[in-house]
């Protein structure tokens, strides 16, 4: 199956709900206010937040539909707008082959889906022919270290580790010592899940940064928050601040398999223009892919793709 | 974790509040704001619009224009129905059946199951003083049962001996056979995560409880979760059958709807709160401390009891001693300052004292953060014991020195001599009141600037 079918299935039910939505509103003759209200709540119950959801229904408001407007138009409509307000921020994962390393650090709330994450991507990276090197910066989860370990053994991947409970910004430090001596072409630093109201483990994310900089002034070269789509509108919060403490340039946005929509990733755009890397659609370890806007702003409407 | 909402509904209560009487105009034009507000929050929108029904139902009519403060009444009638909507009392953890009693943890990948499970197998050993039995079944995540083994280790709970290769329905025997052989009280059953729509894990968490008759199915639930928490919620109940609901990550700052929604969806209690990241954070969930704190009444109790549990007794009754006596002096306040990052910072305790969503925010814009009480620490530092002893001697040179050595400036070090002064004023004022409210006091001195 491939990622977009993966991602139309399971944003499916969403969708079914969001087009039942516009259904009911267009059904009712034409876009009253009763409609639009039906509408915006449709758009609020894919977790694209309150505002969001407002401007997009004060754009369909303005669009004058004809009388006869069928729902799929409304939709259609509806889109465009989301991929419009997605657009610019789709950026791939690519790491500078001219580095070595590219150190990429990975940081996120607990349970977001750093370590699987940072495994899928070197799985791409390898089949791609990069050597990579996973630094187990998660010294406080138990058996995180293990589990990185596990990826490191599926990907070929070489893993620095330290005891639990180590200083990670130490350990980066290392590990990226290690990779240098290797010549390996990328770095992915695993760092433990933390909340981020917390201000000592943050304080901590950023001394990892600080410490690497010694080594390269220029890493991390990218810095990548995790964050689960079954997050509501507190992942506006979450980017808000990992973006300010450890210069976040880019977002992975994990779980879109389930049910929950990511619709929270239209208000993060629209506020943050932050560039999504990659999308996790699945448990496989190919199930991460390019984000795609008119394909996600599409599926999260319920509409085929576009040719 | 509600603090935001707390804010909102501050803003529209204060707007009512300065009005005489209350129209049916002006509740709805509150509730619109508690729409609003409520949706921000991810209360699922179902739940929003049952809970705006339900308020509006009461809010509008008699008992209102009755009322001699509308405001005051409104507030009470959201507070109550909150409260009615997140269920009336804490709920233990049933443990009425023969041992070992099995509980069975269920939820999607990375909302905290194994975490919770460790949780709350060391709280059933040290407050409960059961035996307990852990077992992970998820034989899914690379590890995964490795974590709990570590965590069995770290909080002195046996976990059942790994068989590798084994599927998660004979694990689950295995653990409750081992759990009747040995003796234990209680075994938890920690699954693997699982998507809501996928049929064929939720079958096998199914199979799992058929086999195991668990006394307890827990859904365990990140507070952040948006507005699939219904969904989830409802998948987990129709399809495994859930008897409550373990909320993680209370101590973020989600603000937390999802506990509102999946509660009214399933209509099970929320159990217990995940607090932190230590093994010891879990607590019963207090759903009238939770509707307070949503409306900006404050977690009073939880505040009470932070400070219970931080605030030296001792130290605490020393201070009320020399306070009375008039011999506050900088030692003191610096203790106090210690207290006080010890309870969280300022924006920690802020959290939960009544009507303070405005304050905060204005901190927030003023940046006024826990740095300023590192900083006045470091200024105290920087003082003689002399001058700690005796504010009098706190010449121009002598502050010019203190900013120095400190690395502040003569304006903090002035604000916070203005600060003691004050805070010296208010101790001699409330001593009557006893160590609670010479600790309250002190705080709120702190806040003025």
């Amino acid at each position: 199956m491939n990622w977009f079918r993966r991602l139309t299935s399971g944003l499916a039910r969403s969708s079914n709900r969001l087009v039942e939505g516009i259904a009911r509103a267009v059904g009712r003759g034409g876009l009253d206010a009763a409609a639009l209200e039906a509408l915006e709540e449709a758009l609020i119950a894919a977790d694209l937040g309150p505002s969001v959801a407002s401007r997009l229904i004060d754009g369909i408001r303005n669009r004058r539909f004809d009388k006869g407007a069928d729902e799929v138009a409304v939709r259609e409509a509806l889109a465009e707008e989301i991929a419009a307000i997605l657009a610019p921020v789709a950026r791939p994962f690519a790491p500078d082959p001219a580095r070595r390393p590219h150190v990429v650090l990975v940081v996120g709330v607990n349970g977001s889906g750093k370590t699987t994450t940072i495994g899928k991507l070197a799985r791409a990276l390898a089949a791609d022919g990069r050597r990579i090197i996973l630094a187990a910066g998660d010294t406080f989860r138990a058996a995180a270290v293990s589990q990185l370990r596990i990826w490191g053994e599926r990907t070929g991947s070489r893993v620095v580790s330290g005891a639990e409970g180590a200083d990670p910004a130490a350990l980066a430090f290392e590990a990226l010592q290690a990779a240098r001596a290797d010549g390996a072409d990328v770095l992915m630093i695993d760092t433990a899940g933390r909340l981020h109201n917390k201000t000592d483990l943050m304080a901590e994310l950023a001394k990892v940064v600080r410490v690497i900089k010694k080594l390269d002034p220029d890493a991390p070269h990218d810095v990548l928050l995790v964050l689960d789509a079954t997050t509501g509108q507190n992942a506006l919060a979450q980017v808000e601040t990992f973006r300010s403490m450890v210069a976040v340039n880019g977002l992975v946005v994990t779980k879109l398999d389930g049910s929950a929509r990511g619709g929270v990733l239209v208000a993060i755009a629209e506020k943050f223009a932050l560039p999504v890397v990659a999308i996790g659609v699945g448990e496989g370890v190919e199930d991460l892919s390019a984000f795609s806007p008119a394909e996600f702003a599409r599926s999260l409407l319920g509409l085929s793709p576009q040719i | 974790m509600f603090e935001t909402l707390t804010a909102k509904l501050g803003d529209v209560f204060e707007r009512l509040k300065r009005r005489g009487a209350l129209a049916e105009g002006d509740v709805d034009a509150a509730l619109r704001e508690v729409r609003v507000a409520l949706l921000e929050a991810d209360v699922a929108l179902p739940v929003v619009k049952d809970f705006i029904a339900g308020v509006k139902l009461k809010a509008i009519g008699q008992e209102v224009i009755r009322s001699v403060s509308p405001g005051q009444m409104v507030v009470k009638i959201v507070h109550d129905h909150l409260i009615d909507t997140l269920g009336a009392t804490a709920v233990e953890i049933n443990l009425r059946a023969v041992p070992p009693v099995p509980i069975l943890m269920v939820g999607l990948q990375g909302s905290g199951k194994t975490t919770t499970t460790a949780k709350l197998a060391l709280r059933l050993t040290q407050r409960d003083k059961k035996k307990v039995l852990m077992a992970s079944l998820d034989t899914r995540r690379p590890a995964a049962q490795e974590q709990l083994a570590v965590l069995g280790q770290q909080t002195g709970v046996v976990t059942l001996p790994i068989i590798a290769g084994q599927d998660p329905v004979a694990i689950a025997r295995r653990a409750v056979e081992a759990g009747a052989r040995e003796g234990y009280d209680v075994v938890l059953l920690d699954t693997a995560g699982r998507l809501a729509i996928d049929d064929e894990l939720m079958a096998e968490a199914a199979a799992v409880r058929d086999a195991t008759k668990p006394a307890e199915t827990l859904l365990v639930a990140d507070a952040m979760t948006g507005q699939d928490a219904v969904n989830l919620a409802r998948a987990f109940n129709e399809k495994i059958g859930i008897t409550g609901i373990v909320l993680t990550r209370v101590d973020g700052d989600a603000r937390g709807g999802a506990a509102l929604s999946m509660r009214a969806v399933t209509g099970r209690p929320i159990k217990l709160i995940g607090i932190g990241e230590k093994l010891d954070a879990i607590d019963v969930f207090h759903p009238d401390r939770i509707a307070g704190r949503i409306l900006g009444m404050g977690d009073i109790v939880g505040l009470v009891e932070k400070a219970a549990e931080t605030v030296e007794k001792e130290e605490a009754e020393k201070l009320a001693r020399k306070a009375a006596k008039g011999e506050f002096d900088f030692d003191d306040m610096a203790a106090q300052l210690r207290q006080l990052r010890k309870m969280g910072g300022l924006s920690g305790v802020m959290g939960l004292l009544p009507g303070v969503g405005k304050i905060k925010k204005q901190m927030a814009e003023a940046k006024v953060d826990d740095r300023i009480v590192r900083r006045q620490e470091a200024i105290i530092g920087s003082m003689t014991k002399a001058e700690r002893r005796d504010v009098r001697l706190l010449n121009g040179r002598r502050r010019r020195r203190i900013a120095k050595g400190s690395g502040t400036t003569v304006e903090e070090v002035n604000r916070l001599v203005k600060q003691y002064m004050e805070m010296g004023r208010m101790m001699k004022q409330v001593t009557k009141l006893g160590q609670k409210g010479v600790m309250r006091a002190g705080m709120a001195s702190l806040f003025r600037r």
